[in-house]
């Protein structure tokens, strides 16, 4: 799992049946040092995160799809957790 | 699944079976502002996309379920057309 940062909502008509009645946003994961990295996901919403947000993302297919109790759902990218905060002691 | 612009069609009349009747198309990822990330990619397309539409695509396992043969062996798929993006 990685600590990702909620940047855009992603809106779709056309898109898998899988994906009626979920939310999907931008997120983009970051380094320890609160540095935003440069690859960017589309991640379905399991926790009513939002933009701006620090979150837990998951990159799974497998937990995913059985996650959403759906073995046809195409997704990999889940966020799974609302970050309060993050302490790093060293 | 990371998102992208379709930029061209590629045409493999001579594929493994698996992949017949399905469309290949140039996907270029993007970041959240729309500017290019990385290398172009080839995806299969799942939801009937054209050119210069912004999509995002499955990749891995996922990227074989949405087509007719679910034994292929794609790794990168259009799944979804992207209509808006907040700012």
């Amino acid at each position: 799992m990685k600590l990702a940062r909620v940047v855009r909502q992603v809106v779709a008509t056309q898109k898998p049946e899988a994906y009626r009645g979920v939310k999907t946003f931008m997120v983009k994961p970051l380094a320890l040092d609160g540095r935003e990295d440069k690859a960017t996901f589309v991640a379905v919403d399991r926790v009513q995160a939002g933009v701006g947000d620090l979150v837990l993302i998951m990159q799974e297919g497998s937990s995913a799809r059985h996650m959403f109790n759906n073995q046809q759902a195409t997704m990999r990218t889940v966020i799974v957790g609302i970050v309060d905060h993050v302490e790093i002691e060293r | 699944m990371i998102p992208g612009k379709v930029i061209g069609r590629l045409v493999a009349s001579h594929a493994t079976p698996a992949f017949k009747g399905v469309k290949f198309l140039l996907v270029q990822p993007m970041d959240e502002n729309g500017a290019d990330l990385g290398a172009a990619v080839v995806a299969c397309d799942a939801i009937g996309a054209n050119v210069s539409e912004r999509v995002f695509m499955a990749q891995g396992r996922e990227a074989t379920i949405l087509l007719p043969d679910t034994f292929n062996c794609a790794d990168m798929t259009v799944i979804a057309i992207i209509d808006e993006v907040t700012p």
